[in-house]
């Protein structure tokens, strides 16, 4: 797939890298541009997003998929809310394979999934506790997310598997803001399935201004 | 990236422990799982029913359910769908989580034999019965919005804000209504990735049984899925009906279903045993 450089007719609002395994987050403003870049390839990249005015209505991922009739997260696809409003909308997308039913990690429920010599491992629902509470967010706000590049195949029978991602060094998800919303990301610090690899990577995430296309 | 050649070994490792976990999660499991239960099978006893209620069509119902007690939902036309929300009763903040339920177990859908897991890694809910009539993890319930596109303007109740009223009943709040699980709601993906509604798996006389792990709240919304394509909104009752069953035994086939069930199950051991660390 073509890759695009951000226009230079954009205005540049942030630009940085998450470390490897690293919890981070920013307000994205309504019409700007979010985009997640994998820098290195197969790294997943589990998001979260609350309206900024009212912490309250959060991302829903079952809302996501029901409005579009499909599994998977791609371009178009519009991001819904808990309260069935649009808080983003998928522009761009080099990948083509981002889950929303797989959840985050958690230091609990990897002891279920991979022996309960496995919970004392960084995990991803601890880095969006750690951002979570810096916006007076706690527990409760903690819903299932989106991971970005994360390859979660289901098939017609019901089986659920994390696979290998398929997302090369650049490969990037481009969302338009549909209202002001408070973007969370854990950069996933699992290294007990193949959602990153097995080896965490640093991510870039840019905010932009942009004519419409 | 370039990577050490120790940094490979451990991804080795790491991926050849994963492919045993898969093998063992997807390929045993289902063959432990029994057959459907029969329609006319399961009989409660008389004596250990605690409550029954019939839901009207579009409305929820709250309860609290004991550990060890279990609760069978009837879909009497066979046309209802009932969404389920269910939280810790000593800390409600652990709760439903449907990611973890489906991701732990290798499987979206869900079956007599497979658990509901917690957020903190231990089991809410055991599918102890059921006629098989296919499950929704994925898409949800209706909502306002997603009643006026299928069935018009008109006064349809609908499950998101029936969560939000039950939740409000049992004490919380609109931020303690998470995604849900909506039981006789077949929904599949097929290769495409699409959603399919499979309307011949659904029945009059379905059932489901689920036992409580642990003490619970729980919050059921009796509305019509939103993707179920019928243009009539179900207005059919539910039928409930709480009852004490046999407590988990160590040979439980819940319990024992699968390695993850295992520890999830220790995990609630853990929880309950305060001479366990955990």
């Amino acid at each position: 797939m073509t890759k695009h450089s951000i226009p230079s007719s954009a205005r540049i609002v942030l630009d940085t890298e998450i470390p490897a395994r690293a919890p981070w987050s920013t307000i994205v403003r309504q019409g700007q541009r979010l985009r997640i870049v994998d820098s290195h390839g197969q790294q997943a990249v589990d998001t979260l997003f609350y309206n900024a005015s009212d912490l309250q209505e959060r991302y829903s991922g079952q809302d996501t998929l029901r409005a579009q009739g499909s599994a998977y997260v791609t371009t178009g696809t519009r991001i819904m809310s808990s309260e069935g409003r649009a808080m983003l909308r998928v522009v761009a997308d080099t990948c083509g394979l981002h889950d929303t039913s797989a959840g985050a990690c958690s230091c609990e429920s990897n002891t279920v999934r991979f022996g309960h010599g496995t919970k004392y491992l960084h995990a991803c629902r601890e880095n969006f506790l750690i951002e979570a509470a810096k916006h007076g967010l706690s527990k409760r706000d903690i819903v299932p997310n989106l991971n970005f590049f994360m390859n979660v195949p289901i098939d017609a029978s019901g089986n659920f598997t994390v696979v290998d991602g398929v997302s090369k060094p650049g490969d990037y998800i481009e969302m338009v803001a549909e209202m002001d919303v408070l973007c969370l990301i854990s950069n996933c610090p699992q290294i007990n399935n193949p959602c990153n690899g097995f080896f965490p990577t640093p991510v870039q995430v840019v905010v932009f201004e942009a004519d419409e296309d | 990236m370039i990577l050490t050649e120790q940094q490979q070994a451990e991804i080795a490792a790491y991926k050849t422990r994963y492919e045993a976990l898969k093998a063992a999660g997807q390929g045993q499991a289902p063959r432990a799982l029994p057959p459907p239960t029969s329609r006319d099978g399961a009989p409660i006893a008389a004596g250990a029913v605690v409550h029954r209620e019939i839901i009207p069509g579009g409305w929820y119902w709250t309860t609290r359910l004991n550990r060890g007690e279990a609760l069978r939902l009837i879909n009497t036309s066979g046309a209802s769908c009932v969404s389920l929300l269910a939280w810790s009763a000593t800390d409600p903040s652990e709760r439903l989580n449907h990611a973890d339920t489906i991701k732990v177990q290798w499987a979206a859908s869900l079956r007599k034999g497979r658990v509901i897991l917690s957020d903190m890694g231990r089991t809410l809910l055991s599918i102890i019965e059921d006629t098989g009539a296919g499950h929704d993890t994925l898409a949800g319930g209706s909502t306002a919005a997603t009643n006026a596109a299928r069935y018009g303007a008109g006064a349809h109740r609908n499950t998101r804000d029936n969560f939000i009223l039950a939740a409000g009943k049992l004490g919380l709040d609109r931020r303690d209504v998470m995604p849900c699980i909506s039981f006789f709601a077949p929904v599949s993906v097929d290769a495409e990735g699409r959603f399919q509604w499979l309307a011949d798996r659904r029945q009059a006389g379905d059932f489901v049984d689920l036992r409580a792990e642990m003490d619970l709240l729980i919050a059921l919304s009796n509305c019509p899925h939103p993707l179920d394509p019928s243009p009539r909104y179900a207005e059919d009752p539910v039928e409930i009906i709480r009852y004490r069953a046999a407590p988990a035994g160590a040979d439980d086939l819940c319990r024992t279903a699968s390695a993850e069930a295992i520890r999830a199950f220790e995990n609630n051991a853990f929880f309950f045993d305060s001479s366990v660390a955990g």
